[in-house]
């Protein structure tokens, strides 16, 4: 390359192994003023410890690092990376839940002091989220904890992208749209390209290739803690970018089920009417099926899911199903943080291992080891903490739990968050493989392209259903047309 | 440590060890200090007056690990209410001894029912609801007793004191039970369902688990094993007085955090229990052996314990 880039910062043959497993082993990264960087590949390849090598929260086992072209930085840190101009979003949020948005605001940015600074911070956060997010509805005084996982995300990013006195060089965005729908993931894409044009630089994770293909102008794909290929965006399409991440690309198989449409039977087992008032549509659940959730995020989806799990809402007709619940907020909805992963895993079903008054722990074992392979958990021994794995593989012991238990019926809420495309592929076959054989699934979903995966798709619009769709008749236009209608 | 071998490093890593470590030094502080004498009798008397506080730490400990905010304070009055009640009923006849202890558990099996009513019907943090439960049932106890000394039957007295080469039966018979309540934690349903719980509640009840009927439970638990307590520490001191639960509020609290259980809950541990119940009685039969004044007796306790907490707590970061 040559040399008239500029570069922001440079890694040269970084290593860093946790215990025995080698997150990376030995990556050479450069990245140049005005760029935005992609970086694709499985769950576990190595992604987000590289960008916390980068954002100074882990150190490197070996390798240097340097910054605008200079010698490399001794023992670089947070501080360092502050410094140069770096932030990062990483994918498990790092909000201080107890503090509010002006209040979590203040913490990145210690030059908003004296007199008044709250309201001051506030200025800051709201400016920077109506330019980022026009219309997203956050109050700068709300509590962290209590927003939905979509508008924390939200929060975290635009706080990210304000400084006050430091230039602001590189933002790094692990995962940042997995929470959010497709509106509000366009309209961060939109300021990345803005950014980025301004002269800014960023590096945008993603297991959602469009946005990597519409946003970035170079991408590297990582594999086993290695950068395998890297290439400029232009010479890269959907098919060699999946390709080149290691999977069999897989045109979306619409040939083998669309056409099939389930006819729904007599009796369905669930009804519910998430907002009692006369006049909402009921939804109907009928045995087998794959009932999709849609609409922009935080319209009473997830509470929907929670209240049926919870048994909240009565229930039209039978007696209560067994059920499971796929978490996607899953720090706050699913993992035990001091068990492994084998606890984590048969929490759900550990009632069936019961013998004498005690649980088997061979039996445990058996279950967690077949959904390890089953879904592919990359790790070496279950016995391992949960924290241990990536945030792609936490989600799929989350899934493990689930499909692993006998529930008849499994909810799940927006659980593709940091998942890859080549897992997805698998775990979209289970589900209907699943189905087939009688489960039912109830998927709220921000990703279009999953609805297309459900037999019946209800659309909520401010915590109500508005629109019914079965899938011949899905479009993303009548999706979008619903979600917004009248509002 | 590098030298050591993986078994011991292994132990040495496990956070009951510290209490365990810290008893034998007090221990041998005081026998140096007496030269020797009485060495046995004081591991004796520590293991009979121990074996009280880790029946009710037991007890405590499965509550704070359901998480933060969750304590039982009317440990004390329900072991007086359970002492004074069955003590009357009993009568001082042998022969009631079985139906006392009856009594006994069915007493703060009730009042465990009551505490639980009130955190979750009013909604009360339990620390509120226990505290508050506690005059309730204080004065219940008060009301009941009137004031006396009521004495245990004789071979319930007999049992609680019984010694086999200086060794209590009755602290033989908790460490049993010690290990079955260890077993449950680790191995039943509830003991799982106790320690999800502590660590993230809403998903807990999220990947299925009832627990409001795991909290209530626990809550019951924890009353019926200080009415247990109260029943034989009746026995063992000759009767149910009044004030005889007041220092196991904060022993039950002190066994379990020095044992190694996390205030944060999730995280528990039964060994550690029984080593912070000795260290406790042998540190203040350490201070007294040494002449101190009450005073600076307790100035040196509440350093001590800080300093094995902070010994303890420091080592399981790394």
């Amino acid at each position: 390359m040559p040399d008239h880039n500029n570069t922001i910062i440079k890694l040269d043959g970084v290593r860093k192994s946790f215990g025995a497993v080698h997150a990376l082993s030995g990556v050479d990264l450069e990245i140049r003023i005005g760029e935005a960087l992609g970086i694709v590949g499985h769950n576990g390849a190595g992604k987000s410890t590289l960008m916390h090598i980068l954002a100074g929260s882990l150190q490197a086992d070996t390798g240097s690092i340097s910054i605008h072209d200079a010698a490399p930085v001794e023992g670089y840190g947070i501080a360092e990376a502050q410094a140069a101009g770096i932030r990062t979003v990483f994918q498990e949020l790092s909000l201080c839940p107890n503090l509010t948005v002006a209040e979590n605001t203040r913490i990145m940015n210690p030059e908003i002091k004296g007199f008044n600074w709250r309201s001051r911070a506030s200025r800051q956060i709201l400016d920077k989220l109506d330019e980022i997010f026009p219309g997203h509805g956050i109050s700068a005084n709300a509590y962290v904890g209590d927003l939905p996982i979509a508008k924390r995300q939200m929060v975290e990013i635009s706080r990210a992208f304000t400084s006050i006195s430091t230039p602001l060089n590189l933002v790094i965005l692990d995962e940042p749209t997995s929470s959010l729908d497709a509106i509000v993931s366009e309209q961060l894409l939109t300021y990345v390209r803005k950014f980025t044009e301004a002269g800014g630089s960023c590096i945008l994770i993603s297991h959602l290739l469009n946005e990597i293909l519409t946003t970035t102008n170079r991408i590297i794909v990582m594999q086993d803690g290695k950068v395998v290929d890297e290439r400029a965006t232009s010479r890269f399409d959907r098919d060699s970018l999946v390709e080149a991440m290691g999977s069999v690309a897989e045109h979306e198989e619409n040939g083998d089920h669309a056409g099939k449409v389930r006819t729904r039977e007599a009796e369905p087992i669930l009804s519910v009417q998430p907002n009692e008032t006369a006049g909402d549509m009921v939804m109907e659940i009928y045995p087998g099926e794959i009932v999709g959730l849609a609409g922009l995020s935080g319209h009473g989806q997830t509470e929907t899911l929670v209240d049926i799990f919870l048994d909240k809402r009565k229930a039209g007709g039978k007696s209560r199903l067994p059920m499971a619940l796929v978490a996607g907020d899953r720090q706050v909805d699913g993992i035990f943080p001091l068990w492994s992963i084998g606890k984590n895993i048969s929490i759900a079903s550990h009632g069936e291992f019961v013998r004498f008054g005690l649980i088997d722990h061979d039996q445990e074992k058996q279950l967690a080891d077949s959904w390890k392979d089953k879904i592919g958990i990359q790790t070496p021994d279950l016995e391992n903490n949960i924290l241990s794995l990536s945030g792609g593989n936490q989600q799929k012991a989350l899934f493990a739990r689930a499909l692993g238990s006998t529930a008849e019926m499994i909810l799940m809420d927006d659980p593709m968050r940091g998942v890859d495309i080549g897992t997805k592929q698998e775990v979209y076959g289970l589900l209907r493989q699943e189905a087939a054989q009688g489960r039912t699934f109830i998927w709220y979903t921000t990703e279009m392209n999953e609805l297309e995966h459900c037999d019946h798709i209800y659309v909520f619009r401010e915590g109500n259903i508005v629109a019914n769709l079965t899938r011949n008749e899905l479009t993303e236009q009548k999706v979008l047309h619903a979600s917004f209608e009248g509002g | 440590m590098n030298s050591a071998k993986p078994g011991l490093k292994h132990i040495m890593s496990a956070p009951w060890i510290w209490a365990y470590l810290a008893a034998f030094v007090v221990w041998l502080a005081t026998v140096l200090f007496t030269g020797g004498q009485g060495s046995i009798q004081i591991l004796s008397a520590a293991l009979s007056f121990a074996t009280f506080s880790v029946i009710v730490g037991i007890g405590q400990m499965y509550v704070i690990t359901l998480g933060p905010g969750n304590v039982d304070l009317s440990i004390p009055a329900t072991m007086t209410f359970a002492g004074a009640v069955s003590m009357k009923i009993m009568d001082t006849q042998d022969a009631m001894i079985v139906p006392g202890l009856l009594i006994a558990i069915g007493c703060g099996a009730a009042v465990g029912i009551f505490n639980y009513g009130l955190i979750r019907a009013l909604r009360i943090p339990p620390i509120i609801a226990t505290l508050s439960s506690s005059f309730l049932v204080q004065s219940a106890a008060i009301a009941y007793g009137r004031g006396i000394k009521i004495k245990p039957p004789p071979i319930l007295a007999d049992f609680t004191t019984w010694r086999i080469f200086d060794i209590p039966v009755l602290a033989i018979c908790v460490i049993a039970l010690a290990a079955v309540m260890s077993v449950v934690l680790h191995r039943t349903v509830f003991g799982r369902s106790v320690t999800a719980i502590g660590q993230n509640q809403r998903a807990a009840a999220l990947a299925g688990i009832p627990v409001d009927f795991i909290r209530f439970a626990t809550y019951v638990q924890s009353a019926v094993f200080a009415g247990l307590c109260g029943y034989l520490l009746s026995g063992f001191s000759g009767g149910a007085s009044l004030n005889m639960g007041a220092e196991y509020l904060l022993a039950s609290i002190a066994v379990v955090v020095i044992g190694g259980t996390s205030v944060a809950g999730g995280h528990s541990n039964v060994p550690g229990l029984w080593g912070a119940a000795l260290f406790m009685f042998l540190l203040v039969t350490m201070l007294n052996t040494y002449g101190l004044t009450a005073g600076y007796r307790l100035i040196l306790t509440g350093l001590i314990i800080v300093t094995v907490i902070t010994l303890a707590g420091g080592r399981k970061q790394e």
